[in-house]
């Protein structure tokens, strides 16, 4: 079996399961938001059930529309405070966690081997932990927080093995967007998506969550990483008992797809271009194209690396007239971090924003939204018609290091290119 | 269960995403016939009007991609959707769909034999989708029991309730 099959025969209490086969799975975490949160809430009343099944396994997260931009945002916080404190739950509130993504591993809600089910798609980001995690809706959030259990359809299983070393200024971003250009907007629907191979083994926690991030922009059910020294790095001041990595290796003679195997090592920056995230080009393919807005954050690339190199980037340069530059760190942890290493100075003395830690303008709902006309350059994960506001507006992902340097020159610009300052 | 749903078609193409079915800025929208009124705005501002004396939706491969907003179905469900239909779906918005009561059904060739303003049947027991206006007729995979029971009950709540009570 392969880390997946793994995680799911032992949450179902079966010695092996097979892709197609639909398990019970009993669920060791479960997490809804403020914006997925409310109708789950109000499903779980329906249900007619008293109590969450375990409070110790639901966590609340404000993060999407925080502080709170409108009186309808501040009611459904309201509703999602209550509900925490009538069920005696874990609320991370304004000011006490960032994006749900960043806080989960963080905080220690995420275990390697574990089942984790979250009310936003990109719950998958915990893959790169060696944890099965996977987005669902607020109904089945409801149903988990009922029962603890959801049902699973065992999934087949697409395995990328990566090699070679970054060029400077290129990044794991660059990496998943290129992948999720070769296979598509579904090129992975349903499956498992496992990482693995020499880079992936040299690769900082912070990469590896921001490849599992994106699996879902591929369709696939979850990503997915064996966790070894570097996972025990992260966790081990976290998480209280880590369980043991051994089990949670993928078997040699494990089924797969397809395999896919990429080499990094001549890899140029990634851009998706609008409006599709599989519409991937190098960067010198991508031509000119003048932006209004620049977004550094969000739950892809909001982590202190991400901070750092676009700090790297922007040191001693200003962003340019004309040009709003955003800048969001993923969680109160590494906004504190950000200004210990005096990220800070360097962003606001740029001419840079910066936000306070949640989802900012990726999702369109909250702040940093765009005019019919305008171009914003992200290092979020999404560029769908009208996912930033106007669906006039256009939307271009690449990677923090890209996107800093397209704040300094205006328009969407190869990093590498860049006169970067130690 | 004997489940059967007719009405006109109005079509889509492939990876229409959660974003497009429901923007993020009417996420606080709590009232799901106020959802309604913004279903599809992302392609089509007009669909609401188009959709309200129920409609039969037909998209083309992975329906529903993205964002993991339950938002999105219940918009399509609350102007008057009785049903989709499309190549492929992206998986939490099929799951999300089912759990709302809104059918959802996998079936391969529909995008092409299909052109707004057809006359589709379709029959769930049977597994049979049918376009009456052009006489294409589909044999699709059933779904799965425990997932018609759940539509049969109206939502996941429902069939949550019921079971539970039951015990």
């Amino acid at each position: 079996m392969n880390i997946t099959e793994k995680i799911l025969a032992k949450a179902s209490g079966k010695k092996a399961v097979h892709p197609g086969e639909i398990v019970d799975a009993n669920v060791d975490m479960v997490m809804v938001h403020d914006l997925t949160g409310p109708l789950a809430v109000e499903a779980f009343k329906k249900i007619g059930v008293q109590k969450v099944w375990d409070n110790q396994k639901a966590v609340v997260i404000l993060d999407h529309q925080v502080p709170a931009e409108s009186v309808k945002a501040a009611e459904l916080h309201k509703t999602m405070r209550q509900f925490a404190k009538d069920q005696n739950l874990r609320i991370y509130d304004v000011g006490r966690g960032g994006i749900c993504h960043q806080v989960m591993p963080e905080k220690g809600h995420v275990v390697p081997g574990t089942v984790i089910v979250g009310a936003d798609s990109h719950t998958c980001t915990y893959g790169a932990f060696g944890a099965f995690a996977t987005g669902i809706g607020s109904t089945e959030a409801a149903a988990v927080m009922a029962t603890g259990k959801i049902w699973l359809k065992i999934p087949k299983a697409v395995k990328f093995v990566v090699s070679g070393e970054f060029q400077k200024f290129v990044t794991p971003k660059d990496l998943i967007l290129s992948i999720i250009g070769h296979m598509s907007v579904d090129g992975a629907t349903y499956e498992s998506a496992e990482f693995t191979g020499p880079t992936i083994k040299g690769m900082s926690i912070a990469g590896r969550m921001t490849l599992c991030n994106m699996a879902v922009e591929m369709g696939a059910k979850n990503g997915i990483i064996e966790p070894d020294e570097t996972t025990r790095e992260f966790l081990k001041t976290r998480v209280k008992e880590l369980p043991n990595f051994e089990a949670l290796k993928s078997d040699k003679d494990s089924v797969y797809e397809q395999t896919m195997d990429f080499d990094v090592s001549k890899m140029e920056p990634q851009v998706a271009c609008p409006s599709s995230v599989d519409n991937v080009k190098p960067i010198s393919e991508v031509g000119n194209v003048p932006v209004e807005q620049a977004f550094i954050g969000s739950c892809t690339n909001g982590r202190i690396e991400d901070l750092r190199l676009a700090a790297q980037v922007l040191k001693g340069k200003r962003v340019k007239d004309g040009v709003r530059a955003l800048v969001i760190p993923a969680s109160q942890e590494v906004y504190r971090q950000a200004i210990d290493e005096g990220l800070m100075e360097i962003f606001t003395d740029s001419g840079a924003i910066v936000c306070g830690s949640a989802c900012g303008p990726c999702l369109g709902g909250h702040i940093g939204l765009l005019a019919a006309g305008e171009t914003c350059v992200s290092s979020s994960n999404r560029n769908f018609i009208g996912r930033m506001g106007s669906t006039q507006a256009s939307v271009y992902l690449a990677s923090p290091a890209t996107v800093a340097a397209s704040a300094v020159t205006g328009k969407i610009t190869d990093p590498r290119k860049m006169e970067a300052k130690p | 269960m004997n489940m059967k749903i007719k009405g006109p078609a109005i079509k889509f193409g492939s990876n229409v995403d959660t974003d497009v079915i429901l923007p993020g800025q009417y996420m606080t929208l709590v009232d799901p016939y106020e959802l309604a009124k913004h279903a599809l705005a992302g392609l089509d501002p007009g669909f609401p009007e188009k959709a309200k004396k129920g409609v039969i939706v037909v998209g083309g491969k992975n329906f529903g991609c993205g964002s993991s907003r339950e938002q999105a179905p219940l918009a399509l469900k609350y102007a008057g959707v009785k049903c989709v239909l499309a190549e492929s779906f992206a998986r939490i918005f099929f799951r999300n769909a089912i759990n709302i009561g809104l059918p959802v059904i996998e079936c391969k060739g529909i995008s092409a034999a299909v052109k707004t303003g057809d006359q589709l049947s379709v029959d769930f027991d049977a597994g049979k989708i049918e376009n009456v206006s052009n006489g294409t007729m589909f044999k699709v995979e059933k779904l799965p029991p425990f997932i018609l029971e759940i539509l049969a009950d109206g939502g996941l709540i429902e069939n949550l309730r019921r079971r539970m009570n039951k015990k």
